[in-house]
């Protein structure tokens, strides 16, 4: 089993910071450490989800009806993160609000589905899904981490500073969101390529 | 793009394709129905837990709070335990076991699904003293800041619903005016980039409290009598 099918989500091929996919919920739940979390892990689940049946249906979906049956799949895996998100903590699901449901949107696992598990095993469509899943996971952690740093001045709701800090509001607002994003792709493509 | 290889004669035709959606729909709506089940009863204990903390919430003042159904007489008696219902009535009491006020749901169409409210009645200055949201799918970052708006939440601070000498109706239904034009105790200031979404809000209180509160206000005794010491 190779495997470069993991590691290349985390880093070569790293859904944020490198294929700039899924920027909806990365610029729009990464306002805390906790909702980053709990968004990337609910993402990671439907995308390691959906690429092992994606693949396991590999020879029995026409491919005129792939795309029909691929958002079926990826559907019906954020409904049930959706339930299980109710069930563990109505708090946390109000925090992520609209969001859970727009996974379904998320290019990102339309994407690995048609370019990597159609055409792939199931072992290794697994092994794709939870290195994607788990670089989306770390890239939004580390959006939601600055932002609830700088912003509430906090991590995972554990104040950090002196009662004395002054929280940049701005960090919390959708335009930190953004800012904070350029810094981490400026940072990233000097770390990947330092002559670029 | 190239499409990804199939085998031979599995694009041809349409029975593939039904048989592939088909199949594919069967199996994805039983395992939606598995999990709703499965997940269901906790949903509905947090839900529950949830609509108690939030009763507190718009009643500020009240310690202690029990729940009332209303009985085909029109009666309200203490609700007994088992499937909770929109219909019912909360009735928040402080530290005398006085009558702070009532908590009622809402729901109406908001901008994108329903939206599910709770307010608070404060039943000797008929007005509304507080909203919360129990549920909205609205869009974030602009209707969803109804919920967290300081400026839109001000004006639930006091929000006249108070009745007409005959307690029949509302002497002035709840009227949502353009943001910054609140004239009246019974108008709510809207919200900037939230128009839809404060109106829905508008219009769920006044449909509830037209509906509601006159056949409310004549029972008040049912929620003070049954006050245990």
């Amino acid at each position: 089993m190779n495997t470069e099918d993991f590691w290349k989500g985390l880093w070569r091929e790293n859904p944020i910071f490198v294929q700039v996919l899924g920027m909806c919920p990365a610029l729009a739940v990464s306002n805390t450490a906790r909702n980053a979390l709990a968004m990337g892990l609910a993402t990671l689940f439907v995308l390691v989800a959906s690429n092992a049946a994606v693949a396991l249906l590999r020879n029995f979906v026409p491919k005129q009806v792939r795309i029909a049956t691929y958002i079926l799949v990826i559907a019906t895996f954020v409904t049930i993160v959706d339930y299980t998100i109710q069930a563990i903590s109505l708090e946390l699901h109000r925090a992520l609000g609209a969001f859970i449901s727009l996974i379904v949107v998320n290019c990102l696992i339309l994407g690995r589905a048609e370019a990597f598990a159609s055409r792939n095993s199931i072992g290794r469509s697994v092994l794709d899904g939870a290195g994607m899943g788990l670089g989306f996971t770390l890239a939004l952690l580390s959006l939601g981490a600055v932002r609830e740093i700088l912003g509430s001045g906090s991590l995972f709701g554990v104040a950090l500073f002196h009662a004395d800090f002054q929280p940049w509001v701005i960090m919390l607002l959708p335009s930190g969101g953004f800012f904070t994003l350029a810094a981490w792709l400026m940072l990233f493509g000097r770390w990947r390529a330092p002559d670029a | 793009m190239s499409a990804p290889a199939l085998p031979p004669g599995a694009s041809e035709g349409g029975w593939p394709m039904a048989r592939a959606m088909v199949g594919v729909g069967l199996v994805c709506g039983l395992l939606i129905v598995f999990v709703y089940e499965a997940t269901r009863p906790r949903i509905e204990r947090a839900r529950a837990e949830a609509l108690r903390q939030a009763v507190f919430e718009v009643l500020p003042g009240a310690n202690s709070s029990r729940s009332f159904e209303r009985e085909q007489d029109g009666h309200y008696v203490p609700a007994r335990d088992g499937a909770s219902s929109a219909e019912r009535v909360h009735a928040g009491f402080d530290a005398e076991n006085r009558l702070v006020g009532l908590a009622l749901e809402a729901a109406g169409m908001g901008y994108q699904d329903v939206i599910r409210l709770l307010y608070g009645y404060a039943v000797e200055s008929e007005t509304i003293i507080g909203v919360h949201v129990l549920e909205s799918r609205e869009t974030p970052g602009l209707g969803d800041r109804v919920e967290s708006d300081a400026g839109f939440q001000a004006n639930f601070a006091r929000l006249d619903v108070s009745l007409t000498a005959d307690g029949r109706v509302i002497l002035h239904p709840i009227e949502v005016v353009k943001p910054g034009e609140k004239r009246h105790p019974w108008q709510i200031d809207g919200l900037t980039g939230a128009t839809i979404t404060s109106k829905a809000i508008g219009s769920i209180l006044r449909e509830s409290t037209l509906a509601r509160l006159p056949a409310i206000r004549v029972r008040l005794a049912d929620f003070v009598e049954e006050v245990a010491p």
